[in-house]
């Protein structure tokens, strides 16, 4: 079953045409990964679906809803969740305040009752902040739950980033870069990370530069290449394919 | 956490202290001149809880709330004083128009930011003083007008010690609706978009939504102290509304600390009191303020309440 389809999608910055006619579809479950070359328009993929950016063209569906120009917050709401290439922690909270934003749709956030903290609210703040804690124990943070967020180590960074995105309890998860910086142990503990969160049930999109990853993770591989979709398949298929080998990886395919 | 835990808490220790801090302060104040002070350090405080939120909570600046201020001022002036409106009506009239102005504009304003937006805030209030200054006819001009005293049901507070039981009480009660706000869903929420737009939509935060509701909310803040500061004097000028108020307002939030409830209630204490204080410097009365505000952001970037909690923080560890 298709989760997640974009169908003819096109945006340009200037003359730049970051993303041409691109259609491409996920199913659900699994692990998928877009690679591609720098300015392949990974990101700019990731932001056309995440609703920051609005295409020119084209159509995103999700799970079969229209869901082309919706504001960001609304995505939430689907059920689509993401982390940031460069980091986007909110550094002024702790990293259990920073999974509790994640749960913002979750709350009672009402004005009113939340200003006089009648006892619901204080109840159900009470009950998100256990959830929170577990969920940073599910990515591995546990030693960090009322740690500033802005004295945390790079790598834990990254996982506080995945956690707060899976407590907004998605059903499709992008990940742009979670590896990047990370050395290969870290890597190694992302990997396990995203093979949890897959085995959850989550539909998880990866864009990833680190190859060993990528092919070791991923059930279904897309190459994107000047906005458009070059190739797809599993990674056996992915290596073999001339066109990503010329494109992407290199002639003698180094980088496997 | 246990009771000793508590009073380490902004909402058990911070509340107890700022009660007892009211409650004792009174045998110490020799004569009016002092409550004076420091009933317009209440009515300051008030002020800059409300924009503490919008600034250090939310991270949007504004350096236009004394026009908020003006406007709930001009609001009870103008409605008591032209109209016979009880006061209490008034002032709940001033706060609910002020809010509907700060509806309005909020949303084309809210979306500039930094420099833009301190642009666009400044011209809002300049605006608003300026309407103050120009309609003559009803707000008195450049000369200011009387204002009636206070009433409730016919009781009416007289005597600088009853108005300083009422500001206390209302300061305690700001107080504590901000601590609340703050410790809220919709609390993370402002702090959110503070720390990242980007991710805070994508973790479904209105952005828009929230950027509104705080700047609503710091405005109708500023229009009912403006609205009690007014019947307290007596009187009403646009300087209430002016640019000068404005940025001090902004200085004494930033010196207190931003995102800090306590910080406001620091830094306007400090700020309406120190000039009074600094008067037996005579001429070096502003070298001598202007020093001091130097020093503190220069040694304390996060302002003076959360580089002292910190500090305390660090030692009991």
């Amino acid at each position: 079953m298709t989760l997640l389809a974009v169908e003819s999608l096109s945006k340009a910055f200037g003359g730049n045409r970051a993303i041409d006619g691109l259609s491409l579809s996920v199913r659900q479950g699994a692990v998928h990964s877009i690679i591609g070359p720098n300015g392949a328009g990974k990101t700019t993929l990731f932001n056309l679906v995440t609703g920051i950016y609005t295409p020119e063209h084209g159509r995103i569906l999700l799970d079969g809803a229209d869901t082309t120009g919706l504001a960001p917050y609304r995505m939430a709401g689907l059920g689509l969740s993401r982390t940031f290439q460069n980091l986007q922690v909110f550094f002024n909270m702790t990293a259990l305040e920073n999974v509790m934003v994640g749960m913002h749709l979750h709350c009672d956030r009402r004005f009113l009752p939340s200003m006089l903290r009648l006892p619901r609210v204080v109840r159900r703040d009470a009950e998100i902040a256990a959830e929170a804690a577990e969920l940073l124990h599910f990515v591995g943070l546990a030693d960090y739950v009322g740690a500033d967020s802005d004295a945390m180590p790079y790598g834990a960074l990254k996982r506080l980033e995945i956690a707060r995105a899976l407590a907004t309890k998605p059903r499709l998860l992008l990940l742009d870069e979670p590896a990047a910086g990370l050395n290969p142990s870290e890597t190694g503990e992302i990997d396990d990370l995203i093979r949890k969160i897959a085995g959850t049930g989550v539909t998880v999109v990866l864009v990833e530069h680190d190859m060993r990853l990528v092919m070791g993770v991923s059930e279904h591989i897309l190459v994107l290449d000047r906005g458009t979709l070059l190739a797809e398949g599993t990674g056996e298929e992915i290596r073999h394919n001339p066109d990503v080998v010329a494109a992407y990886l290199g002639e003698e395919g180094r980088y496997l | 956490m246990n009771r000793f835990m508590r009073l380490a808490t902004p909402r058990y220790g911070g509340m107890l202290g700022l009660a007892a801090i009211i409650a004792v302060l009174p045998a110490f104040l020799p004569n009016s001149f002092y409550f004076d002070v420091v009933i317009l350090v209440g009515l300051n405080a008030i002020v800059c809880i409300g924009l503490n939120l919008l600034v250090g909570y939310a991270g949007q600046i504004s350096l236009g709330h004394a026009g908020f201020f003006g406007l709930g001022a001009y609001a009870s002036a103008i409605l008591t004083g032209n109209y016979g409106w009880p006061p209490v009506l008034a002032l709940l009239a001033g706060a609910a128009g002020t809010g509907l102005l700060a509806f309005a504009v909020a949303r084309p304003i809210m979306k500039l930011r930094g420099h833009y937006l301190a642009m666009g805030t400044l011209g809002l209030g300049i605006i608003i003083s300026i309407v103050l200054t120009q309609e003559v006819d009803l707000t008195g001009g450049p000369d200011g007008m009387p204002v009636s005293g206070f009433s409730v049901l016919g009781w009416e507070p007289s005597g600088v010690l009853v108005w300083y039981w009422i500001v206390g009480g209302l300061l305690l009660l700001t107080v504590w609706l901000a601590l609340n706000i703050v410790e809220s869903p919709v609390g993370r929420a402002l702090r959110a978009v503070h720390g990242s737009e980007a991710a805070a939509q994508t973790m479904g935060v209105d952005v828009v939504h929230y950027k509104v509701l705080v700047f609503v909310v710091s405005a109708v803040l500023a229009s009912i102290a403006g609205s009690v500061f007014v019947h307290y004097i007596g009187f009403v000028t646009p300087s209430e509304a002016g640019f000068v108020h404005s940025i001090e307002l902004i200085t004494m939030v930033v010196l207190g600390g931003l995102a800090s409830i306590y910080g406001a209630v620091v830094g306007a204490a400090i700020l309406t009191t120190l000039p009074q204080l600094l008067t037996a410097l005579h001429d070096y009365e502003m070298l001598g303020f202007g020093a001091i505000m130097m020093g503190v952001m220069i040694f304390m970037p996060k302002g003076l309440v959360p580089t002292v909690a910190r500090l305390i923080r660090d030692r009991v560890r």
